[in-house]
């Protein structure tokens, strides 16, 4: 089927499988590798992306679900020259190990940070509750979220 | 100084050839190539800082490179926390004998003693402005093989009050890539005309495949879109197609219609620590100090621990890719060990090491012996299928979860002789549990999943243990620290392996340092002594008495107010008797689980090479030890590993994670490694807690409520 959609502010019009996963088309296609594969359930959270602002397991979304929508992967929220300020922040806690679930986190904060600016930790922690992180930097990347927060310049 | 009279450091020794290490390229960067490679806990920054410091360099000026079997030293497996030991001391040796060569040479050029120049950002200049630089040295065509020598007697190096680079909290070099997202991790990696390949794995470890019609499957599968080839040698299947997903639709199929025999071969995993104990086993007395005073023996107290299966469960499944062109194989994988793994690749394929290159690549933390080996092994024969294609094969999480070695399960027995006057005359423990190697490299069959499934299989390995001098495997950490008269400890190693077991951090220290200090607190309340002056009285080496004091202040410990359901404990270890010296104190409430509220911990890794990154290892070490205490448990019936999924398998999660406070102890000693010396201590300070908490003692992880709940019995 074709499906149209807005990856990081750029129209694509896809000949694609109604049913190929979103994460594939993303990585394997536009070849943006910033989205994770974890688990291929929607269970770790490390292929999250925004679609319509909303964190969202792209590795258990069919493209036939994303028609018409907005999709924002890691790779949208910033650059090294112009970063999204979770991205600066995660980078100035040094809030990660491995690395791996990174993409996924930032997704779920920059979700959080767009419903809610100035979270409380209880609602960073809820708001990460989605996503696994093996190597125990949890506590460095709530840091990081409530600093990005309360610099309070967001997007 | 009294320390060029030292022989070379071991991997230097090992790897003598100066320009194995380093090279000055033309773009004005030092590239490092170091054999130890980056699973996630910041080692490369780590090192280039040690670079940076002895050749007076920015850490800007600095490419770490992949390691590679070609161009890169070899220094064997990154574990055990030896990579700053080793390969640490092995390029601060070499900095330190090239920064002296081109000083020399830049004495040469500008006509001055050496002793006159000095180094700033690789700049060499002397008083009256004239200078050169590394670069400008090592390009003029007489000099360019400045390094392409053996490494001299060692040359001195700089002094700890001179570091301007070490021991800052320098930001990990990685970072920036992953946060961007840019493509860094191996399953990032594309190489032209890529074909993706999938595993067919067994219904259980001892399954075979009895059927797989030509006509009415396999012929049908070839058949599918997008599918190249089906490959099957013996019980070992896989398929290679276009995409990803042409191969797991491939896969599902394959799997619909295969037919498997075997008979239920796991143990009941309700009864794992009998099970253990009723193993044949190889049997030693691996530690002993003096005889307990029999005659003086008033009473003996004793208790029994254990641990399950634990997964790796690493947050990326395994990947590799993997190109036969002609009798030549490339590999990129993201091993611990790409020497070792190109070793029993050639033993599993038939090949001369010499034609198999392996490249590593980043994958997500590891936590020691994971699917990374096994995966390559599979992208390596299926792309012996297709001359000339690369293949990339992509775990899956059930094949991650149940398939890649696991650490094993482990039960351990303490027994203690008081006399009289309840002083500990004796001290017994006894372990029972698989050794913790099953590594690629170091024995006569390949440590490959799926070379123990081909129709000529090879023999499957049966896991070993390093001798306790080299840190031991089950054993590790079963020496106590304390100056107890006498002592004994003996392991079994259990020699049926019905779930494949090898390295998970920390080892068996995690195990031991939980049961032992789970028994020294039995022992204080038992005695009625305070837990903290237990140890204290008993535990000589200042180090560990000064982290103990340390993990004390910081956290209030004498002002701790007790409360319905609180409660809160010690746990202290030196990883490995010669490593990281490390002290925990958890916090913890019991609702309807236990929750750990506060982790304080003090540790000395000797000088701190990157401060930030200890304190990140220690802190994620501490959650992963708390995740494993609490909740983890790799279940399975009696064919298969059941807990093949995040459902099943599940980890400490962001609202269950404890605040975490850690404290460095400046030493100045020699620096050790840090990425396991806080697993073993945090177990043991959790369990503690929950006793002081509830009154309870859980001896058997996980500490969940149902094991509360029998542990009140």
């Amino acid at each position: 089927m074709r499906v149209n959609l807005l990856v990081n502010g750029t129209r694509h019009q896809l000949d694609v499988d109604g049913d190929a996963r979103l994460l594939d088309v993303l990585r394997d296609t536009l070849k943006l590798k910033g989205s994770r594969f974890g688990c291929g359930a929607n269970e770790c959270g490390a292929c999250f992306v925004l679609v319509d602002g909303a964190a969202v397991a792209s590795c258990d979304t069919p493209m036939w679900a994303v028609e018409g929508k907005s999709v924002t992967t890691v790779e949208g929220l910033g650059t090294p020259e112009a970063p999204h300020p979770l991205q600066r922040a995660l980078i100035e806690e040094q809030a990660a190990q491995c690395g791996y679930c990174s993409s996924g986190m930032l997704i779920s904060a920059a979700a959080l940070l767009l419903r809610c600016p100035q979270p409380s930790e209880g609602e960073v922690r809820q708001a990460l509750e989605r996503n696994l992180c093996r190597c125990g930097s949890h506590n460095r990347i709530v840091r990081a979220v409530l600093s990005a927060a309360a610099e309070g310049t967001l997007s | 100084m009294s320390e060029v009279a030292l022989p070379l450091p071991v991997s230097l020794e090992k790897n003598r050839r100066l320009d194995r290490w380093l090279r000055f390229s033309a773009d004005g960067l030092l590239q490092v190539f170091s054999g130890k490679v980056e699973i996630g806990q910041g080692i490369l920054t780590a090192l280039a800082q040690i670079v940076a410091e002895e050749l007076d360099l920015p850490l800007a000026q600095i490419r770490m490179m992949a390691a590679n079997t070609a161009t890169s030293p070899n220094e064997a497996v990154t574990s055990g926390s030896l990579s700053i030991q080793e390969s640490g001391a092995a390029l601060r040796q070499v900095c330190a004998q090239t920064r002296a060569i081109y000083l020399a040479a830049a004495a040469a050029r500008l006509g001055v003693a050496a002793d006159r120049l000095r180094i700033d950002a690789g700049r060499i200049s002397c008083a009256d402005g004239r200078h050169t630089s590394y670069w400008t040295l090592a390009e003029d065509p007489v000099l360019a093989h400045l390094l392409e020598r053996e490494a001299g007697a060692r040359a001195p190096v700089k002094a700890e009050d001179d570091y301007r680079v070490v021991g800052t909290a320098a930001a990990r070099l990685d970072l920036p890539d992953k946060v961007f997202g840019a493509p860094r991790f191996i399953h990032d990696l594309e190489l032209p005309g890529l074909l993706h390949g999938r595993m067919l794995r067994p219904p259980s470890p001892s399954a075979r495949l009895v059927s797989l019609d030509e006509t009415l499957v396999l012929a049908p599968v070839r058949a599918l879109t997008g599918v190249v080839a089906v490959v099957r040698d013996g019980s070992l299947l896989g398929v290679l197609a276009e995409s990803g997903r042409h191969a797991e639709a491939a896969l599902t199929e394959l799997a619909r219609l295969a037919v498997w025999d075997g008979a239920p071969s796991l143990p009941d995993e309700s009864s794992l620590a009998d099970w253990l104990k009723s193993q044949p086993a190889d049997t030693r007395i691996v530690a002993s100090k003096g005889a307990t005073d029999a005659a003086n023996v008033s009473r003996t107290l004793s208790a029994a621990y254990a641990k399950p299966y634990l997964a790796h469960a690493s947050i990326a499944p395994s990947c590799a890719l993997a190109r036969f062109d002609g009798g030549r194989l490339s590999v990129w994988s993201h091993s611990q060990g790409i020497y070792n793994l190109r070793r029993d690749l050639a033993l599993a394929l038939a090949m001369r090491e010499d034609d198999i290159v392996v490249q590593h690549v980043e994958g997500a933390g590891c936590y020691g012996h994971n699917g990374a080996d096994d995966v390559a092994f599979d992208a390596a024969w299926l792309a012996r299928a297709v001359p000339g294609r690369p293949v990339r094969v992509q775990w899956s999480r059930a094949d991650e979860l149940s398939w890649a070695p696991l650490g094993p399960a482990m039960a351990v027995e303490l027994e203690a002789d008081l006399n009289a006057a309840n002083e500990l005359i004796g001290w017994r423990h006894t372990i029972w549990s698989n050794g913790h190697g099953t590594r690629p490299g170091r024995a006569s069959s390949p440590a490959l999943l799926g070379a123990w499934h081909l129709e000529t299989p090879f023999e499957r390995l049966t896991a070993v243990n390093a001798p306790l001098a080299a840190g031991g495997g089950s054993e590790r950490n079963a020496v106590p620290p304390y100056d107890f008269p006498a002592w004994q400890v003996v392991n079994h190693r259990v020699l049926a392996m019905p779930l494949r077991a090898s390295a998970l951090r920390a080892l068996g220290a995690f195990a031991n340092v939980f049961a032992s200090e789970s028994f020294i607190d039995e022992l204080a309340h038992a005695t009625d002594v305070d837990p903290i002056e237990y140890r204290l009285r008993h535990l000589p080496d200042p180090r560990g008495r000064a982290v103990i004091e340390r993990v004390l202040e910081r956290s209030a410990w004498r002002d701790w107010q007790p409360g319905e359901g609180r409660g809160h404990g010690i746990g202290y270890a030196r990883y490995k008797g010669s490593g990281a010296y490390c002290a925990v104190v958890a916090e913890v409430e019991a609702e309807q689980e236990i929750r750990v509220r506060r982790l304080f911990i003090a540790v000395d890794v000797g000088i701190a090479i990157n401060p930030d990154g200890v304190a990140n290892q220690i802190e994620g070490g501490a959650i992963q030890a708390a995740s494993w205490t609490l909740k983890e448990s790799v279940r399975f019936d009696r064919q298969r590993v059941t807990s093949d999924s995040w459902e099943r398998y599940p980890i400490l999660r962001f609202t269950e994670i404890p605040a975490v406070d850690v404290d460095i102890v400046r030493s100045g000693q020699p620096s050790v490694g840090a990425g396991e010396a806080s697993l073993g201590p945090t177990a043991a300070a959790i369990a503690n807690a929950v006793f002081d908490a509830l009154g309870v003692r859980v001896r058997e992880l996980p500490i969940t409520a149902e094991r509360i709940l029998s542990a009140c019995d």
